[in-house]
């Protein structure tokens, strides 16, 4: 707005700031209603006993942080139930994210690497980011029946002489959790794999070569430029994949058809809460959701700071349109 | 250094250059089998009847697929038809509301000065991720008392504030959206609703159609809150179907049946995914975190 004749006249601009108010009421309506009040309404029904014996409603009757005590106090075989479903997502989860990472970070330095020139990366890249966008349930459904009893897998291994008709997939909390383990793998390596390629490429070339000239291997360029550049990104993917570890559900609860068997081994925190939430049990599904609230709050911090660090590190100082 | 020393020197890297790239190649090729091995076999044991598949492992095509098709297309008890049909218009009604109001809130970011505009955007992001499950609850609860659970309405309308999508429109327009532009808009007369519609919607087309994929793949594969919200059968989506068919009496079905089953769950996204690749991979590196 250098124009000499608005300066000269020295008209007002017009305020537009109304606009922004209106462009942005649809989303923080929507988010009001449909998140924001709803999570208020959670942790409220988490001080209260509320379930179902039948058809007879208990409560609602207002009785503090009983069910939070509830939730922590050990049942009768002296398990504390919620302790235990943590431990089996973060087992399950760990299990699946050690490969998915290390396949990852591997695939990226290849497939970025000039002196190796690897070709056909895009079909590659397009056959491993697939799983990615299958739907959970109907993939846990398609390693059920593949790896069931009477299913080819099974079949398989007894022609090959590794199993005996005896064994079955789904009774050994090795193979069940190893099975949620692979899925998981499958559905996000080809994710991690894209975003750790983009964040290596996005590293300044220069410091590879002037790395190369000072006589650096490959493994010293990897552990002395490599990752120390690409580790908010991979700190980032790390974090990311931890929230969506503790979200676990379609994939267990299919294959297991919401029982976790074996001996609850495979069971996860948030089908302990879908448990709580179709029988009804508001009191205890409520305390169940402000304790993965916590746990995806905390980690959800980490990537709030450092995506605003980004932002105001990485921003470039632009023109904005007067207000 | 001699000449002699340097070319076998030379020979050796190139001879190691070689080796390393056969190990790449192969561990790729594995990578990638491994991937695609598990829905060959859905795919070819969706060929096979039910007598074929009791025979064991195959890797070939049987004559059976038609059969097979027919069968679950007509299943009385799960109506994948409908189920699909329902999906399909949560998902696309969802791509659609989530593209265009998150293309609107991030406008109104973007372009407008306003008071709690640092505000508003750092809410945003903090806000982006909490998964949905934590207020599940809440929601459930509210949308039984609204008489909303067996109705669409919870699935579609919450999509218009999408933290993630917004994210994403936001740093598109820092990159392409000259805001002369919309200046000119201005003096020319333009209204700001017509400046968005017309002119700003138009430029953010690749953004919106990459979105709007992965969006209309996200809702076609939501489970958790639509099992809660939808008990009537008429109503039920693709992926509720699919839990019911693993609580199904196994013994008594049809394994031909049930790999169609699986296979029409997942084949809408499979054909998107055929044609649009490309976009859907450069789309999944935006909005994370920078170097």
């Amino acid at each position: 707005m250098d124009h000499p004749r608005r300066k000269l006249t020295r008209k007002k601009s017009i305020s537009y700031a109304k606009w922004g108010y209106i462009f942005i009421a649809p989303f923080f309506i929507t988010y009001l209603f449909f998140t924001l009040i709803p999570q208020f309404l959670t942790v409220y029904n988490s001080f209260f006993e509320s379930y179902r014996v039948g058809l007879k409603q208990i409560g609602p009757t207002f009785v503090g942080f009983r069910n939070y005590a509830d939730l922590f106090s050990p049942d009768s075989s002296g398990t504390v139930l919620i302790l235990k479903y943590a431990w089996n997502t973060l087992v399950i989860w760990f299990i699946g994210a050690l490969p998915q990472f290390v396949v990852a970070l591997l695939l990226a330095v290849l497939f970025t690497s000039t002196r190796l020139n690897i070709r056909g990366q895009g079909f590659f890249k397009t056959v491993i980011y697939m799983p990615n966008l299958i739907m959970a349930a109907a993939f846990s459904m398609l390693f059920f029946t593949l790896f069931s009893r009477v299913g080819p897998i099974q079949a398989l291994l007894e022609q090959w002489g590794v199993v005996d008709q005896s064994f079955d997939f789904f009774s050994y909390k090795v193979t069940v959790r190893g099975m949620i383990a692979l899925m998981n793998f499958l559905m996000w390596f080809g994710n991690t794999t894209i975003v750790l390629m983009a964040g290596i490429m996005g590293i300044d070339q220069t410091l590879f070569e002037a790395a190369k000239i000072d006589g650096a291997n490959s493994v010293q360029v990897f552990f002395r430029v490599t990752m120390p550049l690409l580790m908010p990104i991979f700190v980032y993917c790390l974090i990311t994949a931890m929230i969506g570890g503790v979200q676990m559900f379609d994939v267990p609860q299919i294959l297991t058809k919401g029982s976790g068997q074996p001996n609850e081994t495979a069971r996860t925190l948030v089908m302990y809460l879908n448990g709580y939430l179709t029988n009804k049990n508001y009191g205890m599904a409520g305390a169940i959701s402000v304790i993965i609230f916590i746990i995806t709050g905390v980690l959800g911090g980490f990537v709030y700071k450092m995506l605003s660090a980004q932002y105001k590190t990485d921003k470039t100082p632009h023109r904005r349109a007067r207000g | 250094m001699t000449k002699a020393k340097s070319n076998i020197e030379n020979t050796m890297g190139r001879i190691q250059l070689i080796i390393i790239r056969v190990i790449v190649y192969t561990f790729m090729i594995l990578l990638a089998v491994l991937c695609l091995f598990f829905f060959y076999l859905m795919v070819i044991n969706s060929t096979r009847s039910n007598a074929q598949l009791a025979t064991g492992f195959t890797l070939l095509p049987k004559g059976n697929f038609l059969v097979n098709l027919k069968n679950a297309w007509n299943d009385a008890s799960i109506n994948i038809p409908r189920g699909m049909l329902n999906s399909l218009i949560i998902a696309v009604s969802s791509a659609l509301l989530t593209t265009y109001f998150s293309a609107l809130t991030a406008y109104g970011v973007h372009v407008y000065d306003f008071r709690g505009k640092k505000f508003v955007f750092s809410f945003i992001m903090a806000i982006m991720m909490i998964p949905s499950q934590v207020s599940a609850l809440g929601f459930v609860q509210m949308m039984n008392k609204l008489h909303l659970n067996n109705s669409f309405i919870p699935l579609i309308v919450p999509s218009i504030a999408a933290p993630v999508v917004f994210f994403y429109m936001k740093q598109y327009m820092e990159s392409v959206l000259p805001l002369e532009v919309i200046d000119a808009a201005r003096v020319d007369g333009s209204n700001e609703f017509r400046t968005f519609n017309t002119i700003v919607l138009p430029m953010l087309k690749p953004a919106i159609a990459v979105q709007m994929i992965f969006s209309f793949v996200s809702s076609w594969n939501n489970f958790f809150v639509p099992a809660l919200l939808l008990d009537k059968a008429e109503k039920k989506t693709v992926p509720i179907m699919i839990s019911q068919l693993r609580s199904a009496d196994y013994s008594k079905f049809d394994m031909g049946k049930v790999y169609m089953f699986i296979l029409l769950a997942i084949l809408p996204v499979i054909v998107v995914y055929v044609f649009l690749s490309k976009s859907i991979i450069k789309g999944v590196t935006a909005g994370s975190v920078k170097g």
